[in-house]
């Protein structure tokens, strides 16, 4: 089993600067240092490396679309990990924050940034406190801080803690919430490569696609690029939640059946069956037991009818009842819009009374047709992407599980005809 | 009135050291929570000295403070529990365990206990996952929640 982030996860004491040196940490730091920042870009590039957030975007085209010499320029880590199903960067920050600084500064490097903030989510407070230790430790080390090795590269890091905000994930939103705003996303063009933390040139990266790094420029490109599909390179950490007997974060190949994840998290509960699962996260349509053996990497997943996202896989036995965690989810997006745009304020509401009105025996056969059209009139009709997050449960729940639908819509009739 | 304390003095300056002179409106989160940290909430006052500080309105400063999840505006009790209700943990029932839990604290979600030990509040995903039902309680986490689990918790901060 390859394991790259997760490599030495389980050592105790990780987080303290000698055990991590102890195993290899900092040495890829030292020997990149000895290259040309453009060289580590150029490996980042070529080892087709992807966001881990949840949007897949190529880490080192998003490096490269930073403005030319405009500086200050400022690389931003996405701590603010908040998409439901996801707690693979909770476990990074825990127990390897050296490796989240050690990827930090191969970026700054390959980018040539200055200052650098970890804005981690206002929950992760003793992770923040952890963090804040291990960055101590590497100014002592030299690592970070003036002529970082003798090499003449500067870099700063400071954290920054959120206040309890979802929307705060989404890149621009984060920024304005850095700048002392509430945290509504900005219109994009310009992107933050352009104009990003106090309007200057900003690489947003996801904790673990940070950590990726380390790996990526340690073993090379072609080593990286060599794991995974033709699309979806390396390893990915997946958070396996819900109806399972060992749920974990694991670290696969990209690639790897999604029936076999479901196994290194101990399979189904005893007498359970697979019903359906979210692959990704809350924010992506939910697929049923039919679909457990898709490959799971980027365009396997988005072949299926799905998404990756943040690599959150959701599991729901045949205990579960689709409408009933969909109303769950309706009511987290109704609760997390910003309220920026109208369709996303209004739609995450009305998508919530509607499914409400369902859940509890009182819909109607017509209101399946009026949570689409309510849909329709989201996608890609909002300001940021939360409400097409909002919308992919609900849509992927009608088509792959109308029955439950259908059930409850049924005894809602029952119901009224007995009155 | 409201004045921050020669502790949490110590603790602005060193957030506000984090950003450019130019730009210490970025340091308005930190002292919200400096402010909450010091006296259990925010209180308008608080808001008006960190206006001050910062060079902001009010009004501004309560924009900010309303937006995020956070900040309370009230009193609370001395521990703030706060329920993960999402979904791997409402998969888990933690519907039945948020219940269990108003119903041993005597108190409705959204609550302090008349002691003003405990307020009890629901909470959207905590990002623990796989350690399902999960809750909060200042900044504690605690995980693979059972009734029993929660009893032995509860009872320990009395």
């Amino acid at each position: 089993m390859t394991q790259l982030l997760f490599k030495h996860i389980n050592v105790e004491g990780l987080a303290n600067i000698d055990v991590y040196e102890k195993h290899g940490g900092y040495e890829t730091l030292k020997k990149a240092l000895e290259q040309k920042p453009e060289e580590i870009l150029e490996t980042v590039k070529a080892s087709g490396l992807r966001g881990r957030g949840g949007a897949g975007f190529p880490t080192g085209l998003k490096w490269s679309f930073l403005a030319k010499d405009v500086f200050p320029r400022y690389l931003v880590c996405n701590a603010d990990e908040s998409e439901p199903g996801t707690c693979k960067d909770r476990e990074l920050l825990l127990k390897n924050p050296h490796l989240l600084i050690e990827g930090m500064i191969l970026c700054a490097y390959a980018c040539r940034v200055e200052i650098g903030y970890n804005y981690i989510r206002g929950e992760f407070y003793d992770l923040c406190e952890i963090f804040e230790k291990a960055l101590e430790e590497a100014y002592e080390r030299g690592y970070l801080g003036k002529n970082i090795l003798r090499s003449e590269f500067n870099l700063d890091i400071h954290t920054h803690l959120g206040a309890g905000a979802y929307i705060c994930g989404e890149e621009s939103a984060l920024l304005n919430s850095l700048e002392g705003m509430r945290g509504e996303p900005r219109l994009k063009p310009p992107f933050p490569a352009v104009e990003g933390l106090y309007g200057k040139p900003t690489v947003v990266n996801n904790v673990e696609t940070l950590c990726a790094v380390v790996p990526v420029v340690e073993g090379g490109a072609e080593a990286y690029a060599a794991l995974g599909t033709e699309k979806s390179k390396g390893t990915k950490l997946v958070s396996v939640s819900g109806h399972v007997r060992n749920p974990g974060n694991f670290e696969v190949v990209l690639g790897t059946p999604t029936s076999e994840i479901i196994e290194m998290a101990g399979g189904m509960r005893e007498g359970r069956k697979l019903k359906a699962f979210i692959p990704g996260g809350s924010s992506v349509p939910m697929l049923p037991a039919g679909k457990v053996d898709t490959p799971y990497d980027y365009e396997s997943l988005q072949a299926a009818g799905s998404m990756l996202g943040s690599g959150a896989l959701i599991v729901m036995d045949d205990s579960a009842n689709v409408v009933k965690e969909t109303l769950r989810i309706a009511s987290f997006y109704m609760h997390e819009s910003c309220g920026k745009c109208t369709p996303c304020r209004e739609g995450t509401r009305w998508l919530h009374q509607i499914l409400g009105e369902i859940e509890s025996g009182r819909g109607k056969d017509e209101n399946i047709e009026l949570l689409q059209d309510i849909s329709d009139n989201m996608s890609f009709k909002c300001f940021c992407p939360l409400g097409d997050a909002a919308i992919a449960p609900v849509l992927s729940g009608i088509a792959n599980f109308r029955e439950d639908y259908e059930e409850l819509l049924s005894q809602a009739k029952a119901g009224a005809a007995a009155e | 009135m409201f004045a921050f304390s020669e502790t949490s003095e110590k603790e602005i300056e060193k957030q506000l050291v984090k950003y450019p002179p130019e730009r210490k409106k970025s340091a308005i989160l930190a002292l919200l929570r400096i402010a909450q940290q010091q006296n259990g909430y925010v209180s308008a006052e608080a808001m008006e000295e960190i206006g001050r500080r910062l060079d902001l309105s009010p009004a501004y400063v309560e924009s900010v403070c309303s937006f995020y999840t956070m900040y309370y505006t009230r009193p609370v009790g001395k521990y703030v529990i706060m329920f993960c209700i999402n979904v791997s943990c409402h998969l888990l029932d933690c519907d039945n365990l948020l219940e269990h839990t108003a119903k041993k604290l005597n108190i409705q979600v959204g609550e302090t206990t008349a002691d003003k030990m405990f307020t009890l509040l629901r909470e959207e995903c905590l990002a623990e996952c796989s350690r399902a039902p999960v809750m909060r309680i200042n900044n504690d986490y605690h995980v693979n929640l059972t009734p029993q689990k929660i009893d032995q918790i509860l009872d320990s901060l009395k």
